[in-house]
């Protein structure tokens, strides 16, 4: 290797212990046998890990949050799949102000987004907050969901659906039977990322949460107000390994270029 | 009466009128192909025959029925793509047996027609194979077989053999016209390349942007283009503007200034409208200055400007008072760069356009 590189290399070594070093240590730290977070850890235990299923809230809310999530996740895909289908397959006129449109909620900050809902769907039309909750999230996993079909789409050849249709097929036979085999793994990486999305959101989901339901990332912030044993580093762990092999079979799937051409 | 017939057609894109009152007929049993330079509106007229396209205006009939608004999945037509567009997660034997099975055929008459099919492209025994694990000539058999299946009233082909290797376009060709012969199937041909388009051809009509400029057999245009343009396009090199011409003898006489040309009638007695006069490179013929030449008129003389070596044979650029001329002329020893010559324009090659 040339001279040059070494002191990049070092460069980018000390970016990723910058970047993975809190987690290094909160993983370490989830194994303290006491009852006060400490780094480092006096002992090993996994005292903790067997705290989350014991206290009902966690259970409760991570049933809630999975819930949400594949509720969440169906409805954008029934939205989501024939709007990615439209936006890449057809030119008319409104083209590019509907897809801004279905990707304002990753412009729109979180927050802005969360109070809006929470102003509208809940205050003025008086929805109950489950419906909210679960709405708020299918709207900010849309833009995943069309983002990622409508590149998996872009990469299919049209003169393939158009060869189907020569043979006979109608465009719904054509979309089930040649269109859908073609964009699957695109279509599950597309629900793995939205599903990411939605179930470590925590600036929507602060917004509708209140008595009785509650998404886990918000139960973990009211626990931290109130306790400082390592329950959270044990969950933030558990969160942390579910997050990455989900980013594995993306990354699998899809590959990270999505990723890097935003 | 002819089979397909397309009336005062125009398709736009963007406001943009790529087609306008075009007209076409078509024969039944016969291939006709759109010869052109890319741009120049064939995708366009195959696609609109095929239905992927409506037109703004005019008519499109078939068999005497008006096909105008049938949509693409009823007109039983079979187009064959420059990508192939077989169906990727697809076998071999089940992207030919769609179209059937979209028909509710029985799967015993399916496997018959299929394996016939395979068999008529010489791809049996690849039935099992995904269309990834196939060369580009295998490929775009299996979308010969796949239109064919269904025993189109139509075929359509979209520059089929512009992916290919150039041995590989020879024998393919040979076989879409074999096949086409085999099964008299009504068939539209579009490609780029005048021999691909001539070689397999009844009838050839070549589009300038959005007109068909000549149709005709493939030998009428080769020999007698119509226009300036198919001339240039199939590869007449050589100009002459002429002021004035007379058809009262046995020949053509043109003059251009104090210049006189023979130009030979065409036997039935056709075409040959217009002043300007136009010859092949391969047509015109040199003599040494110093040489007789073995005729007398239809001569100019010239120097030699530049001299290339094309393999069979020399090509030159020769600068004359009616400008450069190019020349092909096979030969031991070439003339060299400023050599006096005179060119010899045969008067059954000078063919006169409009
Ligand atoms: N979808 C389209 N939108 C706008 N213009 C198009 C479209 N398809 C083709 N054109 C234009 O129409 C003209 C003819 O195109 P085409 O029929 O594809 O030509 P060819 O097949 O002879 O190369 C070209 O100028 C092309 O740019
Ligand atoms: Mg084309």
């Amino acid at each position: 290797m040339k001279e040059g590189n070494r002191g990049l290399s070092l460069y980018t070594l000390l970016v990723f212990v910058f970047l993975l070093g809190p987690l290094v240590i909160i993983s370490i730290t989830s194994f303290e046998p006491g009852t006060v977070l400490k780094f480092p850890p006096e002992g090993f235990s996994l005292r903790w890990y067997r705290n989350i299923f014991e206290v009902s809230m966690f259970m409760e809310t991570f049933k809630t949050s999975i819930i949400v999530s594949m509720l969440g996740n169906l409805l954008a895909l029934l939205l989501g799949v024939p709007a990615a289908y439209a936006l890449s397959r057809f030119e008319f006129r409104g083209r590019d102000t509907l897809n801004a449109l279905f990707l304002s909620p990753v412009l729109i900050p979180g927050i802005v987004l969360g109070f809006t809902l929470l102003r509208y769907l809940i205050v003025v039309y008086g929805l109950p907050i489950y419906a909210g909750l679960l709405i708020g999230h299918t709207v900010i996993m849309l833009p995943f969901i069309i983002r990622v079909i409508a590149s998996s789409l872009a990469n299919f050849d049209f003169a393939v659906e158009e060869a189907a249709q020569s043979l006979g097929a109608g465009r719904l036979e054509t979309f089930f039977k040649v269109v859908l085999p073609n964009i699957r793994s695109g279509i599950l990486a597309a629900v793995l990322i939205a599903f990411l999305e939605s179930f470590n959101n925590v600036d929507i989901s602060v917004f509708m949460t209140g008595p009785g339901v509650s998404t886990l990332p918000i139960q973990m912030l009211t626990y931290v107000q109130n306790y400082f044993d390592p329950t959270i580093a044990a969950i933030s762990v558990i969160l942390m390994v579910l997050t990455a092999a989900l980013m594995f079979i993306i990354e699998r799937l899809m590959g990270f270029a999505y990723f890097t051409k935003r | 009466m002819a089979l397909i017939s397309l009336e005062q057609v125009s398709v736009a894109y963007d406001n943009r009128f790529i087609l306008e009152d075009f007209n076409l007929q078509i024969e039944k049993g016969k291939l006709l192909s759109l010869l052109g330079p890319s741009g120049c509106g064939k995708t366009t007229t195959l696609r609109l025959i095929a239905g992927f396209l409506n037109a703004e205006q005019g008519k499109f009939m078939f068999g005497g029925k008006d096909y105008t608004n049938v949509p693409v999945n009823k007109r039983n037509f079979g187009f064959v793509f420059q990508s192939y567009a077989l169906f990727p997660h697809m076998s071999v034997y089940d992207n030919v047996a769609f179209g059937l099975r979209l028909r509710k055929m029985k799967e015993a008459e399916v496997k018959q027609r299929v394996t016939r099919m395979l068999e008529i492209v010489s791809l049996g025994g690849f039935e099992k194979r995904l269309p990834k694990a196939l060369s580009g000539g295998q490929r775009q058999r299996v979308a010969i077989a796949r239109a064919l299946v269904i025993e189109p009233d139509l075929l359509l082909f979209d520059e089929p053999l512009s992916n290919l290797d150039a041995n590989l376009r020879v024998n393919m060709r040979v076989e879409i016209r074999r096949i086409q012969q085999e099964l008299g199937i009504t068939t539209v041909y579009v490609s780029h390349d005048q021999e691909e388009c001539f070689s397999i051809s009844d009838q050839v009509a070549v589009m300038n942007s959005g007109k068909i400029e000549q149709l005709a057999h493939p030998t009428t245009i080769f020999k007698y283009p119509a226009s300036e343009y198919v001339a240039r396009f199939i590869g007449f090199g050589n100009f002459i503007a002429f002021e004035s011409r007379s058809d009262a003898g046995e020949d053509i006489e043109l003059s251009r200034g104090a210049l006189k040309f023979l130009a030979a009638k065409r036997p039935n007695g056709a075409g040959n409208l217009g002043m300007l006069g136009a010859i092949r490179p391969d047509d015109l013929q040199l003599w040494p200055s110093t040489q007789e030449a073995p005729l007398s008129g239809n001569t100019l003389s010239g120097r030699v400007q530049v001299s290339t070596y094309l393999g069979r044979s020399y090509q030159y650029e020769v600068e004359t008072e009616l400008g450069v001329f190019t020349v092909n002329q096979e030969m031991d020893v070439p003339f060299a760069q400023g050599e006096q010559v005179t060119i010899y324009f045969p008067k059954d090659k000078l063919v006169l356009v409009q």
